[in-house]
């Protein structure tokens, strides 16, 4: 980019979805993993899933579905011009990111106060699926939960350069890339939540 | 670098910034491409050394020179370094970075900072890594494919390892992005994908499996990391999970990844034969295209891997059939090259030595490679030193081989000096000869019966192991004397001008060494990459 | 060619495809309270990947895309299935 001295939109695209792919794939080892032991273990999952609390799964995926409503809104936005709505819907989405984040914080001290969590003597002594569900649980979870953090960090970010912003082409690159990495957050929630909360 | 040599422009005299940092902090896609190489064939040369101790370890039954732990904890240091500091990163990182934005006529890769980033964090990755050999419980022992549950319960520094591993895993996918972007938009005038040449063409088909593959290995060594750290269980079988699952996670990535491997030397040799041939490549579109085959059906096979795991029959007869499928594209390649040179005007320098030493080693390799790929005779030579022997004649004999070859193809290009020529083939010979001593050796002693991983042999294994060894020394001394002459040539050598062995990629027309920004102007390109006459006539 | 896409997808058209993901989540809740046995599994994907589809088409802009990117998009999920998929190869025959 700096080299060329032209700047090639498409290009930045290009490689985010590439980048985009690997994700898919990292959480595809999880899901992977899933199936097989959903398979090897139909009446252990059941029972695991009914101990998450599917209400809470359900408010963390209509938070998530807002917080990406609010980020590609932000692109419209920023397309349009409109900076300030911009930098608002961002800050929309980093709240709504920061509210799935509390949520998961009390779903998961809550489990753990119960003594669920990998490695756990409850877990030790119950019926090994159960196990299995939990730690995939937390494993799932818990890498999901970084790329929140992450994205929400990214997207913080990015809010302050399209505030301050002279170069909104450039911004509006950035912004992009950006929300598609939200958005496959989102996408990822939208495979675990099923999977984990609802499935039996 | 001797300034005479080099022209005003030339990389080399790229201003701004002094000293080291004017290369550790360069964007330039040469300087990090010539980063990659320092850094990649210095784990190479380090990994030499570790393979020789290995050798005098097995020189004579029982006990020669370790203990049986320190022989664990040699060969797990002696593949990861082959495997995920040399073998992989280096043909995408050090020539893919050299040469292929020329190839296309760029001024640079699309993502120029991503990609010091790529190399920062293979150091970085490779440093984590070889700490774990200081710390917490010492030196991992578990061989470079970390099997679980060994791996999950051996007091060695697993964990630090692994994470090392996980860190280049993320430099690599740098690197495939970068390479995919970089040839999809960055192709010059005129660079159609049919002019693509095919070096090229074979990174880009690696850049897909870099992308593709990573991951699983990325979300592997994490799971064996949890496992560790917080006993997540999910292999443990104690616990409900499943070993086998770890194997099928771990070749997932793995067998993808030796076609991380041997996809840019195929395309490097694919480059080279045609030159010293002088006559366009035979079948450009079947190479082109089995490269992109190789890297779809190589993602099909991960389980002949695992004949012997205790994996069901059903998979085994599978993974077994599927993996014929992947010896076709290949062939398709070797036969391509053979009849390139028939009837070429052959001329036997040393790139071009190197090459057809690589269609010989590669094919010996690849077809010990149906004897294991075919699950009735695998069980009988599975883990043994056939298998050693195998994947030291694909790996060593194919991608070392067409490292070396490049090497002398390409370096003086970009360091503007030439190596002597006929140092350079002595060490050619030595290598050859060593090399082949050495792994032919292991290969009969494999299917004789002899286990690998072992510090120790029967008695009736000694008359090869000790024929092996010297094979090493051989190959070593071969080695040793090429990166001497390499490295006086392309440091003090004579200076090297223009297109000696009329080249008709790209890379070739641009000043010797290129200048920072590879072209003066845009190029536009007229005649594929191996249309020797339309690029004589310029 | 593919590259400078300028269409930009109104605020409405994005309020409508949440909706549509809102009433989706509504919709997998629903079926995996139903007593469906193991379709319920098959259930939630289906609707699951309807919602992923409609992130991807609207909120990622993939509809308005050139086919490049949709080629490899699918590469990468085929890809994926067959990672899944022939491990099973080993698992449901073992
Ligand atoms: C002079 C050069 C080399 C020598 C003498 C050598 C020798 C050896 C020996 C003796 C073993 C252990 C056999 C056993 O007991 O199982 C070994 C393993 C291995 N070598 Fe080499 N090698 C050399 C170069 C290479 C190269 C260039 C590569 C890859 C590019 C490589 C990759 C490996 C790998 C992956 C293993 C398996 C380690 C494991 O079992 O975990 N070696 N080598």
């Amino acid at each position: 980019m700096e080299h060329g001295g032209h700047r090639d939109g498409f290009a930045a695209k290009l490689g985010m979805w590439l980048f985009l792919f690997t994700e898919i794939l990292l959480f595809g080892g999880l899901f992977l993993l899933y199936a097989v032991y959903l398979r090897r273990y139909p009446a252990e999952f059941a029972m695991g899933g009914r101990q998450l609390d599917w209400m809470l799964g359900t408010a963390n995926s209509v938070i998530l579905l807002t917080s990406s409503l609010c980020a590609a809104m932000g692109v419209t936005a920023l397309q349009r011009d409109e900076s300030r709505r911009a930098v608002g819907l961002l800050c929309a989405t980093i709240l709504c990111a920061a509210g799935f984040l509390a949520i998961k914080y009390f779903e998961w001290s809550a489990k753990i106060g119960h003594g669920v969590y990998p490695g756990s003597e409850r877990l030790k002594s119950g019926p090994a699926g159960e196990s299995i569900f939990f730690s995939l649980y937390y494993m799932t979870t818990g890498i999901h939960g970084l790329h929140v953090i992450i994205g929400a960090g990214l997207l913080a970010w990015i809010s302050v350069r399209v505030g301050f912003g002279k170069i909104p082409a450039d911004n509006l690159i950035l912004l992009e890339n950006g929300t598609l990495y939200w958005h496959l957050v989102d996408l990822v929630w939208i495979f675990i939540f099923p999977l984990y909360y609802l499935v039996l | 670098m001797d300034k005479a040599a080099t022209a005003q422009n030339s990389f080399w005299n790229d201003t701004g910034r002094s000293g080291l940092t004017a290369w550790i902090f360069s964007t330039d896609h040469k300087r990090i491409g010539l980063l990659y190489l320092y850094s990649t064939t210095g784990f190479f040369l380090a990994g030499v050394i570790l393979g020789l101790i290995l050798r005098i370890e097995l020189m004579a039954p029982g006990r020669t020179i370790m203990d049986p732990r320190t022989y664990n904890a040699l060969f797990t240091l002696h593949g990861v370094t082959m495997i995920f500091l040399f073998i992989l990163p280096g043909f995408p990182g050090a020539f893919g970075n050299l040469v292929m934005p020329i190839q296309i006529g760029a001024s640079d890769v699309a993502f120029p900072r991503l990609n010091l980033l790529s190399w920062w964090l293979y150091m970085a990755g490779a440093l984590i890594a070889l700490s774990s050999l200081f710390t917490g419980g010492g030196p991992p022992d578990t061989g470079w494919t970390f099997y679980v549950p060994f791996s999950t319960r051996t007091g060695t520094n697993v964990t630090l390892a692994v994470f090392g591993v996980f860190v280049i895993g993320f430099s690599a996918i740098l690197t495939g992005m970068n390479f995919i972007t970089t040839i999809h938009r960055l192709r010059a005038k005129g660079m159609t994908w049919g002019r693509l040449p095919l070096f090229t063409w074979s990174l880009y088909a690696t850049a897909w499996v870099q992308i593709l593959a990573t991951p699983i290995l990325a979300i592997t060594l994490l799971l064996v990391m949890a496992e560790r750290l917080l006993g997540t269980g999910l292999f443990d079988p104690g616990r409900g999970g499943d070993p086998l699952m770890y194997q099928h996670l771990f070749w997932i990535y793995s067998h993808p990844a030796v076609y991380i491997m041997i996809l840019p030397a195929m395309g490097a040799i694919s480059d080279i034969i045609p030159v010293f041939s002088r006559k366009p490549v035979f079948g450009y579109k079947m190479i082109a295209f089995s490269s992109v085959a190789i890297a779809a059906a190589g993602s099909l096979v991960w389980g002949h891997h695992m004949f012997t795991s205790g994996m069901s029959d059903r998979a085994v007869l599978v993974f077994s059939l599927l993996t014929f499928i992947v010896a076709i594209p290949s062939a398709i390649k070797v036969f391509n090259w053979v009849s390139t040179l028939y009837k070429g005007s052959i001329s036997l320098e040393a790139p071009m030595l190197f090459a057809l030493s690589f269609i010989l080693l590669f094919s010996i390799g690849g077809l010990a490679g149906l004897i294991l790929g075919a699950a009735a005779t695998d069980v009988h030579v599975h883990d043994t030193q056939f298998v050693v022997g195998h994947f030291h004649y694909v790996m060593f004999g194919g991608t070392g081989f067409a490292f070396f070859a490049a090497m002398h193809y390409w370096l003086p290009k970009f360091f503007g000096r030439r190596y002597r020529e006929k140092p350079a083939i002595i060490a050619w010979g030595l290598m050859f000869t060593g090399f082949n001593i050495l792994y032919f050796s292991m290969k009969i002693l494999g299917m004789r019966g002899m286990p690998r991983r072992y510090y120790d042999y029967l008695p009736e294994f000694a008359d090869l192991n000790l024929a092996a060894t010297v094979g090493s020394w051989i190959l070593a001394l071969g080695v040793a004397m090429m990166f001497v002459n390499l490295v006086s040539g392309l440091l003090r050598g004579e200076p090297f001008t223009g297109n000696p062995w009329g080249g008709a990629t790209l890379e070739w027309s641009v000043a010797t060494p290129p200048p920072t920004e590879n072209f003066a102007e845009e190029p536009v390109v007229t005649h594929g990459p191996y249309d020797f006459t339309a690029a004589g006539r310029r | 060619m593919d590259g400078q896409r300028h269409t930009i997808i109104g605020y409405g058209t994005l309020t409508a495809v949440w909706v549509a993901l809102l009433l989706l989540t509504a919709l997998t809740v629903g079926i995996t309270r139903l007593e469906l046995g193991g379709y319920r599994v098959l259930g939630a994907l289906v609707v699951a990947s309807l919602k992923g589809g409609l992130v991807i088409a609207f909120f990622m802009q993939m509809k308005s895309e050139g086919g490049l990117l949709r080629l490899f998009l699918l590469i990468a999920v085929v890809t994926l299935a067959i990672f899944i998929g022939f491990t099973f190869f080993d698992v449901l025959y073992r």
